[in-house]
């Protein structure tokens, strides 16, 4: 393989692993906070205890996430430094951004946060988890920033060779970043609800201990996915919008949409067949993909033909088509688990309502295994955004092809690719677990580190 | 004041809040096999950095993402360049992260000594492979006309480079050492405070010879010796080392602990000052030398980050300065912490 192809899957596979620890940090700790509050603004001691328990949780997936975000942000140094040339004067600044106003707030006030249960006062305490929770934010905001400089290039011209920033304002009002941003927000807090629900519906399966506190736990769980799992679809339905403009070719491969068509029909299945540009199987249900585009029946939706056939005049010869069968599947797949979630949440609070939940078994046991499904989405929608915008690395101005380190070998890639795996493979099986190990765990042993004075002799062995 | 050398001085304050951060959790990283004769002795030494590892590690990645704002191409030179030293620090950092998490979690001791020992790995070769990166930027290596590097894998791992990587590594753990000893009381302060002292000989020791050495074999360093701007900081850089064992010995470790984390500031700044306005010089051109001006960002962008950086840096301090001083007691075996 060439290093082209190397430096990609070691982006891909490395990306993919860290964005599975950032959604729930970024969900989790806003659930976290909101237990903390609910504890300072009761006093009822059972939300501390919450609190305490996914506290835990939280700060395993906490630290595989900061660990491996170092690791992408010296990838683009190592295996990218022509693109890193090419883009630094723009890109830099937003990743410098966000780890003096975002890392530093996140791992400082977690520290705070994590030590400080006696040292601070309670609601000092509470401002030290609001803090990580802005912290993350802030941090999911700054690099989207980078990332939707990817997809639609602003505020900058080319100059010596390089993109320079000649408008900072339009990097922060990029239209890609405001329908990014909320969406992976959005998503981050389905995450978070889908754990808190899927774990709190094991707990009130084995119906052990704390009952009442796993119920509460599911009544925000579910509150969040709901309300999250509505953004989710809005802002999703927005970004779809903003693609016919901004990026159509992702567009069009996302629906496998060879050809332009007035008005589109929504393909549900197809079997693309890259080759011969057409679907050897194809589903459709009429107008939808019109409606989807334009919010009305009729309107054209450009296919991959007419754009190839655009690209080509406006950048010269080349292959300007992304992998159609990967953007068409992650695409339906990601919406796919986004509908069911909502749906799954919608089923719940209804239930909830009704206090018909514990007597469910079979909605329980699905909610438990629902803990998947953001995973899945998260990992499908990012798939789509970064594959979709193949062949461009920044979209219209530099390819992937053209971004890679001149001086570092195919072997090279290929030796620091295959240990990345290894490492990150073993930390996977550990992650997993000890998550399995403390989520199933009752609430007391979560909580226990806070009795501990009061039990010298276990001190040694309680952590 | 032009905005290139401000980037430089802020980059070179970034480098030096890093090495002094993180070089004493490194030293407390190395010495935790050695220094921690039980678990629970391990655990204080685990929870006397626990509130502050992850800020620190901070200064690293802002460092990256400074480098990469303001200096592009020096970004894409030197992590290109450094192929191998840089992929062996982020594994030691995913191995040190994942120790300080995973290592309480099971009671297992073999678990717990495994999990150890990747925390002496992941805090050792951080501190060696940037005195090796440091000591290959002192003295050059191949760039080529395109501001690629054009040398070999394993050019980097040079004599020179390799002392200076153990160097390094004596520094951080002696720094650790005595804020280790700064942060718990009992026979493990006992404890730091001598190997503090058995560090300090052996470090000032070393930083002697191989200083000698070098002079002789790298003209390129002479400049640190001789040149009356650089010269004095790297001679009080030396007089910080002395002062460290008379100073652990009257128990001052306020004092022993600002000492060390002056020869790290004076170290830091003779090399930035000896760098300047160069920051990764060409062993094949004088002329294809990466420096301030032909690798930085545009002036828009570097006013916009000056305003940024110079605005949000003094919160920074401020809220990190305050959780330190929430920790500021000293650990007993009876204090409660998270690791």
């Amino acid at each position: 393989m060439d290093a082209v192809t190397l430096a990609r899957v070691q982006f891909g596979t490395t990306i993919v692993y860290h964005y599975l620890f950032v959604p729930l940090t970024l969900g989790l700790g806003l659930l976290i906070a909101i237990m903390e509050t609910l504890y300072v603004w009761s006093g009822n001691n059972m939300y501390k205890r919450m609190t305490l328990f996914w506290g835990k949780l939280f700060l395993i997936n906490f630290t595989l996430g900061v660990i491996t975000g170092i690791v992408q942000e010296f990838q683009f140094g190592m295996n990218w430094s022509t693109y890193s040339r090419f883009v630094g004067d723009v890109f830099g600044s937003p990743l410098a951004i966000e780890a003096l106003a975002a890392f530093f707030l996140e791992s400082t006030f977690l520290g705070i946060w994590l030590f400080g249960w006696e040292q601070l006062r309670k609601g000092v305490h509470l401002a030290a988890i609001w803090l990580v929770v802005l912290g993350s934010y802030l941090s999911a905001f700054w690099i989207l920033i980078a990332n939707a400089f990817m997809q639609e290039p602003v505020g900058y011209t080319i100059h010596h060779g390089r993109a320079e920033m000649t408008n900072f304002f339009a990097l922060l009002a990029n239209p890609t970043l405001w329908v990014e941003f909320p969406h992976v927000v959005a998503a981050g807090i389905v995450t978070g609800a889908f754990f808190v629900i899927g774990i709190s519906a094991y707990h009130l399966l084995k119906k052990q201990k704390d009952q009442e506190l796993f119920q509460r736990a599911m009544k925000i769980g579910l509150v969040a996915a709901l309300l999250g799992s509505i953004a989710v679809i809005y802002v999703g339905d927005l970004q779809a919008k903003h693609l016919v403009q901004s990026q159509p070719m992702k567009l069009a491969a996302a629906e496998a949409l060879w050809n332009s068509e007035n008005p589109a029909s929504l393909s549900l299945f197809s079997i693309p067949d890259q080759q011969h540009h057409t679907n050897t199987v194809d589903i459709s249900v009429p107008y939808a993909l019109s409606f989807l585009a334009h919010d009305s029946f009729y309107g054209k939706v450009q296919g991959i033909n007419q754009l190839e056939a655009q690209y080509e005049k406006l950048y010269g010869p080349g292959n300007y088509t992304p992998n159609v069968t990967i953007a068409f599947w992650t695409f339906r797949l990601m919406v796919g688990a986004g509908m069911t979630m909502a749906l799954l949440a919608l089923v719940g609070l209804f239930f909830l309502t009704r206090k018909q939940l514990e007597q469910r078994r079979w909605f329980l046991w699905v909610l438990v295994l629902s803990i998947a499904f953001p995973y899945l989405a998260n990992t499908c929608g990012w798939v789509l955004t970064e594959m979709g915008r193949q062949p461009w690395l920044v979209f219209g101005l530099l390819t992937t092809a053209d971004g890679v380190s001149p001086s570092v070998s195919p072997g090279m890639i290929l030796f620091t690719l295959l240990l990345f795996i290894l490492l990150y493979g073993v930390l996977a099986v550990v992650d997993a677990t000890l998550l399995f190990k403390y989520a199933r765990q009752d609430v007391e042993s979560a909580e226990s580190k806070l009795n501990a004075d009061e039990q010298d002799e276990e001190l040694s062995v309680t952590f | 004041m032009n905005l290139q050398i401000l980037w430089f001085v802020i980059i070179a304050v970034l480098f030096t809040g890093f090495f002094v951060l993180e070089g004493f959790d490194f030293g407390i990283g190395i010495l935790l096999p050695f220094l921690g004769k039980n678990d629970s002795e391990r655990r204080m030494i685990f929870n006397s950095i626990g509130p502050f590892w992850d800020g620190n590690e901070v200064w690293l990645i802002t460092t990256g993402g400074a480098i990469f704002a303001a200096f592009p191409t020096l970004y894409a030179a030197l992590f290109s360049s450094f192929y191998l030293e840089m992929f062996a620090i982020l594994v030691a950092l995913v191995l040190r992260g994942a120790a300080f998490e995973f290592r309480s979690q099971r009671e297992s001791p073999r678990w717990r000594s495994f999990w150890d020992w990747m925390m002496f790995v992941g805090s050792l070769l951080p501190g060696f492979f940037w005195g090796v990166i440091i000591s290959n930027l002192l003295r050059g290596i191949p760039i080529d006309a395109n501001m690629n590097y054009a040398g070999g894998i394993w050019n980097p791992l040079n004599l020179h480079a390799l002392l200076y990587g153990i160097l390094f590594v004596l520094v951080f753990t002696m720094h650790g050492a005595v804020f280790l000893d700064l942060r718990v009381t009992g026979v493990l302060g006992e404890r730091a405070r001598s190997v503090a002292q058995r560090l300090s000989f052996l470090a000032l020791l070393m930083t002697v010879l191989f200083l000698i050495w070098s002079f002789f074999v790298s003209p390129a360093i002479h400049h640190y010796f001789v040149s009356p701007q650089i010269a004095p900081l790297s001679f009080l850089s030396l007089a910080t080392i002395i002062a460290v064992p008379v100073l652990v010995a009257k128990r001052q470790s306020g004092w022993a602990f600002a000492m060390t984390s002056l020869t790290i500031v004076l170290t830091a700044a003779a090399i930035g000052l000896g760098l300047f306005p160069r920051m990764i010089l060409s062993s094949l051109n004088p002329a294809w030398s990466l420096t301030i001006d032909n690798t930085s960002s545009s002036p828009y962008t570097l006013t916009v980050m000056s305003w940024l950086a110079l605005t949000l840096l003094p919160f920074v301090l401020a809220f990190e300065g305050w959780s330190y001083w929430v920790f500021h007691k000293r650990l007993d075996p009876r204090t409660r912490g998270h690791y």
